[in-house]
């Protein structure tokens, strides 16, 4: 097992220390301080990150875990020059305000919509099986795990519904 | 060069509106968006500091008395550990929003659970975080402390106390009233960033990069705190991750970091856990209210009443103002006004998003519900046979009013049926559905403010201020000022915020920031117009700037021959504060369902309607008043703090067991902006919007729940216990 | 957190030797243990990794029934086909619990060992049994809204926090658990978390160095299967009360009326005379009244969750009502 892993496609050795969580080793070791933390116990989302392809709190594992897994990160998911669907459609709606859970939350909904596009249901599906409708409150539970104390919420899913169409899912 | 402007008259010549670059108010998006969620827009704890030591705060197990010894060994034989700092410097509680002085020190002493005692820094963070939490602590705590508010007795507020006419006898005389006592629980702002600091002490010169909303009053804070002069500090915020009141007031974190970087000589950063951030920033104090609304045969109010409890340490100035929009939303010439403030040993109450009107607005507009029903007069209507044409305690008139409206279009927008109400008129299958509404109102602040503009040579301008950005829109609204005032594109106006070092204004705080500091760019721009008119020989009035160019097609970097043109604006509010009354007004309605079994309540959708006078912004305007209405939810149905009732502890010092709403719980929003000028509320006609958004509506779906199931609860959040608690069988 | 010494195990051997040792513990996904960690509410001084050693499988049975592997997420549990189609109230249940995130790391073993929320227990600083045998509960006679109700002592009040087990309990599910000697045993999960009498620190029967390896769901029945979970937030929150009920009528009368109740007490609740009291009969509000009277029999509030109570035979009313509804 390679005792490194890769975030946004680049290679790291893991962490001396193997109390070292994946997120203060992202923030703290590699300087990616787009990953935010909000809690550091799994309970605001801000520290979501995608790791082989599903979303997780990267607050509550420890990067000593992760050897030769796969991190992307807000930085992985676009620049400035060059934002992600999400992210224009972020700005555009004005889905944030002080935009500390922003990032966990374009992680999220990044995540998210693959999850739908897998047919995988929420809390919120009527039925466990067939492709699942876009709707706003399958939207709002699929995200309930980033918090947004600005209180932006609605504007985060007038942009994820955005995005969803443009994508052509569901 | 600075221009100073006092404001004694209303602004009545709109001058923003007659100028032509026509980005004001509109719905631009923010400047700063795309370094927010690409996350490269830096906060307070993520600069790269060569040689950063990592500190962590340890916190008082006891809840009152003092520190006997501290055992510095335990932590220093430990790997990694360089210091503890037990300074008697230390704060231990977050100063009170514009102190302008340190918070108490002298951290042995004691006087809640969870109040920071010292810091243990060490050259990572978990080394920090474990030598912290092993450092070995002796006590010597005091029996019988009063922890909860009814215990102790309470000490009448007299600034707050009005008493006119006889309130008794209205009641008694009146045609309907209401005697009804509310309950609101302890909030917390709850910001998405916990506090952080990174303090850097070059010999001379302290820099601090720290999570705070109003630098001008957190300088002199932090300098009286480490008997440092202002001089030699430099306090740094740009980004800031969230606010609500919690990081008015320099906080017990950014004090730890300077002492340490000043005793260790190399730079320390203190990143507050999110307990610590619960256990020792600021609660809002719960609330007991008595309300009490007399009215004649048409519902015109005739008796006003409302008496409030809530708490505070000792030694806190400050006590929650709950009656604050109270003295002058309803009339009523029999009043009895009181707020009542005990002394507990709980952690320092505090501003948190609205304060006052936050908590008290709901319980006013809950009783006026009653009220309505007793009357049998739509509530909506209830509430516009009672708008006063000035202020009712002190005769003032209003600066601008636009409860009326707010409500008419509110209630047109909503499709507020204003027929007969009645509870349990609508069933689908577990659930009741109702409806309800409630009044917004929100005192308008407005302060002293400086600001510099800088028209730079190459066409582009500078804005310098110490004004912070919390999620507000700062950034942007002041582009727009300036953009407007010199006909530039918002984009062509870089914004500098956050730093000491720029002119300073009052900061993000009780909704002025936009307002005070707005009229202080309006004021710089003014002078740098009035400087082109003359070397265009003509009048400012008569002055055209749009699109980089004059009217005349001179371009703006001609007119600034290869210099560039700078003024300070300075903007003072002169005698419109002593006036005019100055609020803004709103109302909120919201459709509600109610789980017949379990009691648990959903809001289906929410509308609310604010003048706040002239809109800066129509799409961060309406952001903000989308982020007033989520906490309104949060107010009505989850949030409460909850504290031991023997040690007086914060019990749910977390975001698992502290329910703020999540996506779930906030519904499609509906916001509609009453579009006004309030010439006496600023130079620029705008007051504050960022608290308007909750004042008030946790009523709208307390009024609804009664609607939808028949349950009146008085004590808020109304959760499924207290609704089935009230649920006819 | 404190020091410890991390290490990967790479057989189910491997975790039970680690296990066994002094001040061990064993990490899978994480999201419990680091969050008790962090708090120093746990303190291993060894770690054992068990995130590699290939239990994520979820098998058909020969009996039809299914075998998911203890480290199995709960994502991956929520959206397998048999798991959809034939234990659909094992999938609510996992959806209902936190949120997509957690659930994307959190494992089906690690879930069954996850600890209580008590305030008092995840507060170092605190009064508990739990945490610290002898010290006392903080809980009785302090803030106990989350609490039990049913089968608490003088020791402690604690809920087991979880939904997913209490739709396991009700589906009859089974643990298997391998011992240090690489033998395997076998423990009903309605037998596998304990009440807290006077060992309030032990949740469950695991011994040193025995580690879940997977969870056996007997053959599918045909029946209508609800979960309906009470809580304060609409998402990302502890229930209050949670009901799993596996229903089927016959001719107007119960035939099937397997029930377990979380939020009430220290272990998801199973009594097995609710099922003897309806099965049989037919559905009536006094029917449930009755069932509602054998599940809260001996039900104690300690104040602030004494709502527990009538919130309990509410929620009951209301999950038979639409099981009957549906099963009809």
């Amino acid at each position: 097992m390679p005792d490194e892993l890769i975030v946004n496609g680049a290679s790291h050795p893991l962490p001396q220390d193997p109390r070292v969580t994946l997120l203060d080793f992202l923030r703290h070791d590699l300087g990616l301080t787009g990953t935010k933390k909000g809690c550091d116990h799994g309970q605001c989302g801000a520290c979501t990150v995608i790791v082989n392809g599903l979303r997780i709190n990267s607050c509550l594992t420890l990067a000593a875990m992760h050897a030769g897994h796969e991190v992307t990160t807000i930085e992985g998911l676009g620049i400035a020059d060059e934002p992600s669907a999400l992210q224009r459609a972020f700005v555009e709606h004005d889905g944030f305000q002080c935009g500390y859970c922003t990032p966990g939350q374009i992680c999220s909904a990044t995540a998210m919509l693959a999850e739908i596009a897998n047919q995988w249901p929420s809390d919120a599906s009527e039925s466990l099986e067939g492709p699942i409708e876009v709707s706003g409150d399958e939207i709002r539970e699929r995200m309930s795990g980033n918090l947004c104390r600005c209180g932006a919420y609605a504007n985060i899913v007038a942009a994820i519904r955005d995005v969803a169409a443009l994508e052509g899912i569901a | 060069m600075t221009v100073h402007v006092k404001q004694d008259k209303p602004a009545t010549d709109n001058r923003l509106d007659t100028m032509r670059q026509n980005v004001i108010g509109k719905p631009v998006s923010r400047i700063e968006g795309l370094a927010k969620v690409t996350g490269t827009a830096p906060y307070a704890a993520e600069y790269p500091v060569e040689g950063c030591a990592e500190g962590v705060l340890v916190t008082a197990t006891i809840t009152r008395g003092s520190v006997v010894r501290i055992d510095a060994q335990s932590a220093l034989g430990m790997p990694g550990v360089i210091a503890v700092i037990d300074d008697e410097r230390l704060t231990t509680r977050p100063a009170q929003g514009t102190a302008n002085e340190a918070p108490q020190q002298k951290p042995r002493t004691v006087c809640y659970w969870g109040q920071p005692i010292a810091l243990v820094v060490a050259e990572t963070f978990e080394q920090a975080r474990d030598a912290a939490q092993q450092l070995v602590v002796e006590y010597q705590p005091e029996d019988d402390v009063a922890v909860s508010a009814e215990a102790t007795d309470a000490e009448e507020q007299d600034d707050e106390t009005v008493r006119m006419g006889n309130l008794d006898k209205a009641m008694s005389d009146a045609a309907h009233s209401v005697d009804c006592t509310y309950t609101t629980k302890g909030h917390a702002s709850a910001a998405m960033e916990p506090h952080a600091a990174i303090a850097q002490w070059d010999g001379e010169r302290l820099t601090v990069h720290a999570s705070l909303q109003m630098l001008n009053y957190n300088i002199t804070e932090l300098s009286d705190a480490l008997d440092l002069p202002e001089s030699r500090i430099r306090l740094i915020s740009r980004y800031v991750g969230g606010g609500f009141g919690s990081k008015l007031g320099v906080s017990e974190e950014v004090v730890a970091a300077s002492l340490a970087a000043l005793q260790l000589d190399r730079p320390v950063r203190v990143v507050m856990s999110r307990q610590q951030v619960f256990e020792g920033i600021m609660r809002r104090s719960e609330t007991t209210q008595r309300l009490r609304l007399a009215c004649d045969s048409d519902g015109r109010l005739t008796g006003f009443g409302h008496e409030a409890l809530v708490s505070n340490l000792p030694g806190e100035g400050f006590a929650e103002p709950v009656l604050q929009s109270s003295h002058f939303l309803y009339p009523g010439e029999n009043r009895e006004l009181v707020l009542k403030l005990s002394r507990v040993h709980r952690m320092t109450a505090g501003s948190v998003r609205a304060p006052g009107e936050a908590v008290g607005m709901p319980a006013l507009e809950a009783a006026m519900d009653i009220l309505a029903e007793r009357a049998g007069i739509d509530p909506v209507e209830l509430r516009l046979r009672n708008i006063p044409d000035k202020d009712p305690e002190q005769g003032l008139p209003f600066s601008s009013h636009k409860l009326a409206e707010c409500l008419r279009q509110g209630a047109e927008a909503f499709g507020w049926d204003g027929g007969a109400r009645k509870p349990r008129m609508r069933r689908e299958g577990e659930w009741w559905i109702g409806t309800g509404m409630a009044s917004a109102a929100r005192v308008h602040n407005v302060g002293e403010a400086r600001a510099r503009v800088t028209l730079k040579a190459d066409g582009t301008a500078l804005v310098e201020t110490d004004m912070t950005d919390i999620g507000t829109g700062t950034y942007t609204i002041v582009a727009q000022i300036a953009g407007e005032m010199l006909g530039l594109r918002p984009e062509q106006v870089l914004v500098d915020l956050g730093d000491t070092n720029h002119p300073r204004g009052p900061g993000s705080g009780g909704s002025w920031g936009a307002s005070s500091t707005g009229s202080a760019v309006y004021v710089a721009c003014m002078a740098i117009r009035e400087a082109l008119a003359e070397r265009l020989g003509i009048d400012e009035t008569g002055l055209v700037l749009a699109d980089a160019k004059a009217g005349n097609g001179t371009l703006l970097t001609e007119l600034l021959r290869g210099q560039d043109m700078v003024r300070e604006g300075h903007y003072k509010p002169g005698s419109i504060s002593d006036d005019y009354l100055a609020s803004g007004f709103g109302a909120f309605f919201s459709e509600v369902r109610v789980n017949h079994f379990t009691g648990e309540t959903r809001v289906n959708r929410m509308l609310g309607a604010f003048g706040f006078g002239r809109v800066l912004n129509a799409k961060t305007a309406r952001s903000q008043c989308l982020g007033g209405i989520t906490w309104s939810i949060g107010m009505a149905l989850t949030e409460a703090l909850e504290f031991d009732p023997r040690d007086g502890h914060l019990v749910n010092r977390d975001l698992a067991e502290y329910h703020v709403p999540v996506h779930r719980d906030v519904p499609d929003l509906d916001v509609v902006l009453v579009e006004e000028r309030d010439a006496a509320a600023s130079l620029i006609q705008a007051k504050g919007i960022g608290e308007l958004g909750m004042c008030g509506g946790a009523a709208a779906i307390a009024n609804a729940i009664y609607n939808a199931c028949g349950a009146r609860v008085f004590d808020y959040p109304m959760t499924p216990d207290r609704v089935l608690a009230a649920m006819p069988e | 957190m404190r020091p410890f010494q991390y290490q990967r195990a790479h057989s189910i051997a491997d975790a039970s030797t680690i296990a066994a040792l002094p001040g061990a513990m064993l990490i899978a996904g994480g999201t419990n243990l680091l969050d008790m960690m962090k708090l120093q509410v746990a303190t291993p001084s060894q770690l054992g990794d068990i995130g590699h050693i290939g239990l994520e499988g979820i098998q058909d049975l020969p009996d039809g029934g299914l075998r998911m592997g203890a480290l199995a997420t709960n994502t991956a549990t929520a959206v397998h086909p048999r798991v959809r189609a034939d234990y659909p109230l094992l999938a609510r249940a996992i959806l209902a619990g936190a949120t997509q995130q957690l659930r994307n790391k959190a494992t089906n073993g690690g879930n069954l060992c996850q600890r209580t929320r008590c305030y008092y227990f995840m507060n170092v600083d605190q009064p508990c049994n739990k945490r610290e045998p002898g010290s006392g509960c903080g809980a009785i006679g302090g803030v106990n809204k989350l609490h039990a109700v049913l089968g608490t002592s003088d020791q402690c009040i604690a809920t087991y926090p979880g939904d997913m087990a209490v739709a396991l309990s009700a589906l009859g599910a089974v643990v298997a658990i391998a011992g240090p000697n690489g033998g395997e045993r076998t423990v009903a999960l309605r037998d596998f978390h304990c009440l807290p009498g006077d060992t309030p620190w032990r949740d469950n029967v695991l011994e040193a160095g025995e580690v879940i390896v997977a969870i056996t769901l007997p053959p599918p029945v045909e029946a209508t299967q609800l979960y309906r979970k009470v809580r304060e937030r609409s998402s990302y929150a502890f229930a209050l009360v949670s009901i799993a009920a596996v229903i089927s009528i016959e001719d107007g009368r119960f035939a099937r009326a397997d029930l377990a109740f979380g939020g009430l007490a220290h272990k998801p609740w199973h009594d097995p005379r609710i099922a003897e009291a309806l099965v049989g009969q037919a559905p009536s509000p006094e029917l449930f009244d009755h069932a509602a009277d054998l599940l809260l029999e001996g039900a104690e509030g300690h104040g602030d969750n004494d709502f527990k109570i009538p919130l309990a035979r509410r929620t009951l009313h209301a999950v038979l009502a639409e099981a009957v509804e549906k099963a009809a």
